[in-house]
């Protein structure tokens, strides 16, 4: 069977930690972190595989910080 | 540090979704955390970028949080004195008409100080397009009250609320610009979830769009949030933005190809 599978990649050291992307993810993909940055923020990671790829979190993210894949991929 | 759920094996550029456009300088952003500006800065550059005409654009930042965009926009940029962005953008338009010229303005910049020349800007039927952010609140300066600030709204110089008796009400300037017969495309947005961002990008892609037809102002208000003004957690600000604002600032286009909406006559 074919799903869509999406990932994202956060660029930890500029996300400022605001959470706007915690609330507009519908699949509650997006979490903080419990470890600072560098520049002392808590950072989104991503803490499950039901990601879909929407790009929901890097369109609302202020500091454009989160990058989006998708594809299709074939599941027992 | 280990990521539990990552899937490098997605992340081929075939299967790239969504990027950071790379006509904003990487660097980081100097506004607050969860600041709608960084998502304006985004979908601007983006619409530029789909229209290919980043080299043909010239972009004014003015005075206030968004003061450094020159330094963000990886396009030609220019300062303008406060309030006075409209008035650089007609000479910049009237000297070279061929280049696509924009102002970015916030709620202290175009709605305060810069009545005067936004107001003639658009009455003159200029053709450039302003882009106004509206938070209600001075942001850079520490959150004083601004002609935008909804009644009852604290700010650091209305502690207690706005009182109308004695401070005035809220400016609806987009909805007063829309009456002049000068403006050709006059639209409110925000930009707090994935929906609002889209239609936002799709409103600043008409508003450049009106620049080829040449028929006056195209104006995009983005009602944004202001969290560190506003004294709220981002998420929490958003919110608040949909409860407050929005009664008072409605989201909707206002006037499109020089008719107004109904609701408005």
């Amino acid at each position: 069977m074919a799903k869509i599978k999406g990932d994202i990649v956060v660029n930890i050291e500029r996300c400022k930690g605001c959470e706007v992307c915690i609330a507009a993810c519908p699949f509650m993909c997006i979490a903080m972190s419990e470890e600072v940055n560098s520049k002392g923020y808590l950072f989104a990671i991503k803490v499950n595989d039901d990601c879909t790829g929407c790009s929901n979190c890097a369109l609302v993210c202020p500091d454009g910080v989160i990058t989006v894949y998708r594809a299709k991929v074939t599941v027992e | 540090m280990e990521e539990k759920f990552a899937h490098p094996e997605l992340r081929t550029p075939e299967n790239l979704v969504y990027k950071r456009t790379d006509l904003l300088v990487d660097c980081p952003l100097s506004y607050c955390p969860g600041c709608g500006h960084g998502v304006a800065h985004r979908m601007l550059m983006e619409v530029l970028e789909e229209k290919e005409i980043a080299s043909k654009t010239i972009g004014i930042s003015p005075v206030g949080c968004s003061v450094l965009a020159y330094d963000f926009l990886n396009i030609d940029m220019l300062g303008a004195a406060h309030g006075r962005a409209p008035a650089l953008a007609t000479a910049i338009k009237r000297l070279w008409p061929s280049r696509y010229v924009f102002t970015y303005q916030g709620d202290g910049d175009l709605a305060a100080i810069g009545t005067a020349e936004t107001i003639h800007a658009c009455n003159r039927g200029e053709n450039f397009t302003i882009i106004f952010i509206n938070n209600g609140i001075y942001g850079m300066t520490g959150g004083q009250m601004a002609p935008t600030t909804l009644p009852g709204m604290r700010s650091s110089t209305s502690p207690y609320g706005r009182d109308t008796d004695i401070m005035g009400y809220p400016l609806k300037i987009t909805e007063l610009i829309a009456q002049l017969p000068g403006t050709y495309y006059v639209t409110r947005q925000s930009v707090h979830t994935p929906a609002a961002v889209r239609k936002t990008k799709k409103a600043l892609r008409k508003a450049f769009d009106c620049q080829d037809l040449g028929k006056g102002i195209s104006f995009v208000e983005i009602v944004s949030n202001c969290n560190s003004g506003w004294k709220m957690t981002p998420v929490q600000s958003n919110k608040w933005m949909e409860e407050n604002m929005f009664p008072y600032y409605p989201i909707g286009d206002i006037k499109v190809d020089g008719e107004l909406i109904e609701k408005l006559k």
